[in-house]
Formats: C-alpha cells, structure tokens, sequence
C-alpha cells in the first residue's frame, strides 16, 4: 500500500515538474525571441510548382501588436506595404494608390501566394496563454538536441487545436513547428534553422513554411539583418504611412 | 353600316388584285418582311425558352418553390457566412420529415485537388430529401471517409472523378481548422451554377457536427408556396419571384438588346414597303383619278392604298408560316447549342437552348408587324388626300 501510495506520488511530482517545465520551456524560448521591437531586412522565397519567385521586404515590428513592412523587390510588389495594429490589417497598393483593409475570409488568403497567410501573420496571442504545454521527450533536429513539446488548445478560438515544437535545449530556439488540424491532420510544417546569435540572444534566420496539404516546396523566409530594440518613430505605425 | 362593310370588302379585294398584279415587287417585299417574321418569332422563342428552362432548373435543382435564408445570409458576400447559421425552428421539423422543406447549411472551406488549394462552399443537405435533383441518396454511401457529391463543372475544374479521395480544409464555428478526406461519391450535371461551381455537398449531419453546428441550417428550401407559415424570428422569407428575379431582370435586358436587333430587321423591311408605296402613288396617278371619277371619296382611295401595304404583312404571314412553321418546329426539336456550359457564364443557361413559342409570341408578333406595316402604307398614301382629282386623271405629276 505505501509502495503504491510512493509510485502515485512520485507520478504526479514528475507530471507537475513536466507541466511546469513546458511553460518554463516557452517562457525561456518567449524571452529569446521576443524583444521590445526589431528592424530587419528578409527574403521571401516562394518555391511554386514549376518556378519560384522571390520577394524583399524591410519591416519594422513593437513586440506582437504592431507590424510594417514595406516590399522593397520585385518591380511588381515594390511599394506595396502592411501595416498591422493590434487585430487589424491594411494593405496598401501603390499601382491603385488605395489602402485597404484585409478582414473576414480574406485573412484566410496567402500573402503573396506564399504558403502563410494573413492569419498567420496576425497571431499575437502568446502559446502558453492558449495552449497547455506537455514536454513529450527529446529529439534530435539537424543533429541538435531539442525538447518536443506537445501544445493542446485550452481556449476555443484559436486556429490550431494541436501544435508540436521542437526546442532546442541549449538554445532555447524553436528548431521545427508542426500545426495539426482537430481530426489530427499535419496542415503546416515550419523548419527553423541558421540560428545565430545576434545582441546577446539566439535567434533562426531562416524559416520555411510548408502548406503540408498543398503541392509545392513551401516559402522560404531568410533574414538578411535584423537589429533588436532599436529607435522606431512612431509615426511608422500608423495608416498614414502606408501611403508616404 | 353595311355599305361600309361592302365598301371593306371590294377595297380588300381590289388591293389583293393591285398586290398580286404587281408581281415580282410584291414577293420581294412578302418575303423579305417574312424573314423579319420568322426570325423575330424564332429569337424571341429563344428568349421565353431560357426564360422557362432556367426557372425550371432553379426549382428543381436549387430554390424549390422558395426558401427561407438566416437573416445574415448574402450570397454575394461569403463575409456573411460565418454568421449565417441558427437553430432549424421546431415549427418547420414536421415538414422536414415529411420532405416538404430541405434545410441546407453553408460554410467556407478548402479543397486540395492534387496539392493546389481550391477556396470552396461546402453545403450539407439531408441525404434523404427528394425535393431537390441533386443526387443526395449517394451521400448515404458508406465509406470510410465522409462521402459527398460534386456537380460535372466542379469535378471537370478540379479533375475530380467519382471515387477519387480528396481532402478538405475548414474551419469549425470557433475558427478552429479542421481537415480529412472526402470521397466523391457521384458527379451530377445540371445547369445551376451555384450549385454547382466551387461547391462540395455532404451530409448535412456530417457538416453539422464537423462545424459544431448541431441542427442548424443556413437555408430551409420548401416544396409548396401555399404552406407558408409566418416568418420565423432569425429568417428572411426569399419567394420564388424574388429568387428568380435575377433571371428575369437578365432576360429583360437581353430583350431590350434584341428589340434593337428587331427593329433594324424591320425597318430594312418597312423600308421597301414604303418605297413601294410611294412608287405606286406616283405611277398609279390615273388609277387614283379613276377610283375618284368613278366615286371613291378621297379617303376611301386613302383606305384602298393603305390596304394594299398592310396587306403585305397578311401575304408575309401565310409565306412565313409556310416555311417557317416547318423550320420553326424543327429548331424547337433540335435547339441551339452554344458550346458552352452554365459554369463559363455563371447564369443559369443549358448547353443547348430549346426555343418555346407560345400563341401570344405569335399573335403579338403578327400584330406587331401588321401594324408596323399599315402605318408605313398609310404613311406616303396620305398624300392622295391632297390630290387634284381632275389632275390625277390626267397623269400629271402633282
């Protein structure tokens, strides 16, 4: 009977440590790659069925809320800018010279025929708000140990039901992302890799996204610089510079 | 009164015998006006028969005898859709079971046929219902997957065929993503677009509890106008006229365009009447003297000369009729066919149109160009009024 009462005990101890090491876990990764704002210049590479395109953009971003990024190549989308506040999005065009917001069904659409959409782009709530974490064990993700982390929606209005994260274990870096459908269907897949440090942190420089139900290579998301807590004026994140 | 009616008579068979005396002129104008006949009366026909084929199609494959739609249900705005859902009112589930009103959900998803990604309606609907055409009884199939059916265009677009498996992507009504794969149970073809392009029908109890909407529907589709009870708080009563007025708002305008048409065809053939007319006026001066000498009051020669245009119409008539009734009846057989389907255009429209000729089609149109015809004889013959009797029978051009 004490043995029992013992095993019982000891479960639950290792439940609550591994319940509690998973927040800890995306509290550590949160406080990597999160920062009071960051400026950086990427390339977006849209590999399609028979060709691929590549797209520049510079943005400028305040934590989770407010987002601008302004596309700098091709000829074709130079100019055009996003401008995300708090649940809104705008889209400015400069062929039509008109700002127009992206709400509804239309936040369901690719950005620019990648495999994101607007939605991805706009989710601001933070994981461990919405999910409850679950260390699942340790794997190895391009030959670096990570802890793979289950995340099951605690709230209803939230995209994913399931997430798996892989987290590596020195770094505290997501190194892969798997997005799961409630029937349990694999729907995206994110690879993150080129971890560098940069201003004391660990940061992946590269991403890839992969719309696991459609055909094609996915999106390649490179960051040729990025610069953490910087000076942004604030005029920046407002409408009316969407059309400076 | 009677002398009047006598007076009709002689000048209806003194104006045959001036027509038929004319020979060659008087065919020309008979068959150039008929071909305005015939073809006005085979276009028009085209027109009734779309106008006929789409409702008949709407009713039987979509709108029934009209439907009742969630009070935020647009269909020209899918933004509306993921409000557009409530509660099936109890006072309408008896006539759910007994198959006089189908309740339809609607909702937003993706398909990916061979990888790409396909924005879609996907539409539940009871897989027993017998009202509308769509074949739902498949939707009873058995399989491992949930089972749905597709319309021809919608499976030609995405090169789906029946027993292909696909999957789908949508949203619950938290907006939680949701995916599994469809099995095409069977591919129908009909002539309504919008049920048919860029559509997915399943089981409604499937979708039902796929978006967490148990009993909801976004549509309730009834069999019988007369069994309308009072609106239902939620609902917006849509009757068959106003589901249908699209249609009827489409083939007006395609009758105002075509009225140009007939108009240009007519006008080439009034045209040659009033030549003729004014032509006759101007050679047959004598003859109008004589009429006059011989006691015709001016007006009477007036009437005679007006008689023998609009005569004109009458001869077209039985010419039309000659040839075009054959051509007429055998075009009504055989139809047009355009080539394309309902889907290029987006309207309601069978790949081959069958024209329908109904007796006001016909007597309207005879009408029409009967009186067309007299006021163009009528026209030019006014001048006979302002003749010199003793001028006119001396031949001396007035």
């Amino acid at each position: 009977m004490k043995t029992t009462i013992t095993t019982l005990f000891i479960c639950l101890l290792s439940l609550t440590i591994t319940a509690q090491s998973a927040d800890e876990i995306l509290d550590k990764v949160d406080k990597n790659m999160s920062s009071k704002n960051r400026v950086f210049e990427s390339t977006m590479t849209i590999y399609g069925k028979r060709n691929s395109r590549t797209i520049t953009s510079k943005s400028y971003s305040v934590g989770d809320k407010q987002a601008y990024t302004e596309y700098l190549s091709p000829a074709r989308e130079q100019g055009t800018k996003m401008l995300k506040l708090e649940d809104q999005l705008w889209i400015y065009s400069p062929s039509t010279d008109r700002t127009i917001q992206i709400s509804g069904h239309m936040l369901r659409q690719s950005v620019m025929g990648s495999d994101l959409s607007y939605e991805d782009m706009m989710e601001d709530r933070k994981l461990t708000e919405v999910y409850n974490a679950k260390v699942k064990g340790k794997e190895l993700v391009d030959g670096r140990e990570t802890w793979l982390l289950e995340l099951t929606a605690k709230v209803q209005d939230i995209a994913y039901a399931t997430r798996k994260v892989w987290i590596d274990t020195e770094r505290y870096v997501p190194l892969k992302e798997e997005l799961y459908a409630k029937s349990g269907q694999l729907l995206k897949r994110s690879t993150l890799s080129d971890v560098k440090q940069i201003s004391g942190r660990w940061f992946p420089t590269r991403i890839v996204y992969k719309d696991m139900l459609k055909q094609g290579d996915g999106t390649e998301f490179k960051m040729n610089s990025i610069k953490f807590n910087q000076e942004i004026p604030d005029y920046i994140f407002t409408k009316a510079a969407l059309k400076q | 009164m009677a002398q009047n009616i006598k007076n009709m008579k002689l000048a209806i068979k003194l104006a045959f015998k001036n027509l038929i005396g004319a020979g060659l002129r008087t065919w020309l104008n008979v068959i150039v006006l008929s071909f305005s006949f015939v073809i006005i009366i085979a276009a028009k026909g085209i027109l009734v028969g779309w106008d006929r084929q789409a409702k008949n199609d709407m009713t039987d494959w979509e709108i029934g005898e009209g439907q009742y739609w969630n009070e935020n249900y647009d269909p020209f705005d899918a933004f509306t859709l993921n409000d557009a859902h409530a509660a099936i009112p109890t006072e309408f589930k008896s006539d759910i079971k007994n198959g006089d009103m189908v309740p339809t959900l609607i909702t937003q998803g993706t398909i990916y046929p061979e990888g790409r990604m396909i924005s879609i309606l996907l539409k539940g609907i009871p897989p027993q219902q017998t009202l509308l055409k769509l074949p739902t009884h498949k939707l009873d199939t058995v399989v491992g997957v949930i089972p749905a059916i597709i319309g021809s265009n919608m499976a030609r677009s995405n090169k789906l065929n029946i027993g292909d498996y696909v999957t789908i992507r949508w949203r619950d009504v938290n907006g939680t993503f949701d995916a599994t794969d469809i099995f095409i149970a069977d591919i129908f073809t009909c002539n309504v677009p919008t049920v048919d392009a860029s559509q997915v029908w399943l089981p409604l109890d499937s979708l039902q509890s796929m978006t967490l909407l148990k009993d909801e529907a976004t549509i309730l589709t009834f069999a019988n106008e007369e069994n309308i009870q009072q609106t239902p708080e939620n609902w917006t009563l849509k009757t068959f006229d106003a589901l249908v007025k699209n249609i009827d708002d489409m083939i007006q305008t395609k009758s105002v365009g075509q009225s140009i048409f007939y108009g240009i065809l007519l006008i080439l053939a009034l045209l040659a009447i009033f030549d003729t007319q004014v032509l006759s006026i101007f050679r047959r001066q004598k003859e109008i003297g004589t009429y006059v000498a011989l006691g015709f009051t001016k007006y009477q020669v007036v009437g005679l000369f007006t008689i023998e245009g609009a005569m004109h119409a009458i001869l077209a008539a039985i010419v039309g009729a000659a040839y075009g009734i054959p051509f007429l009846l055998w075009f009504a057989k055989t139809g047009i066919s355009l080539g394309a389907s309902s889907a290029d255009y987006g309207i309601v429209m069978a790949e081959t149109m069958y024209p329908v000729y109904s007796l006001g089609l016909v007597a309207g149109t005879t009408l029409a160009v009967l009186l067309a015809t007299s006021v163009v004889s009528y026209w030019p013959s006014r001048k006979i009024a302002k003749m010199n009797p003793t001028e006119a029978l001396r031949g001396k051009l007035q």
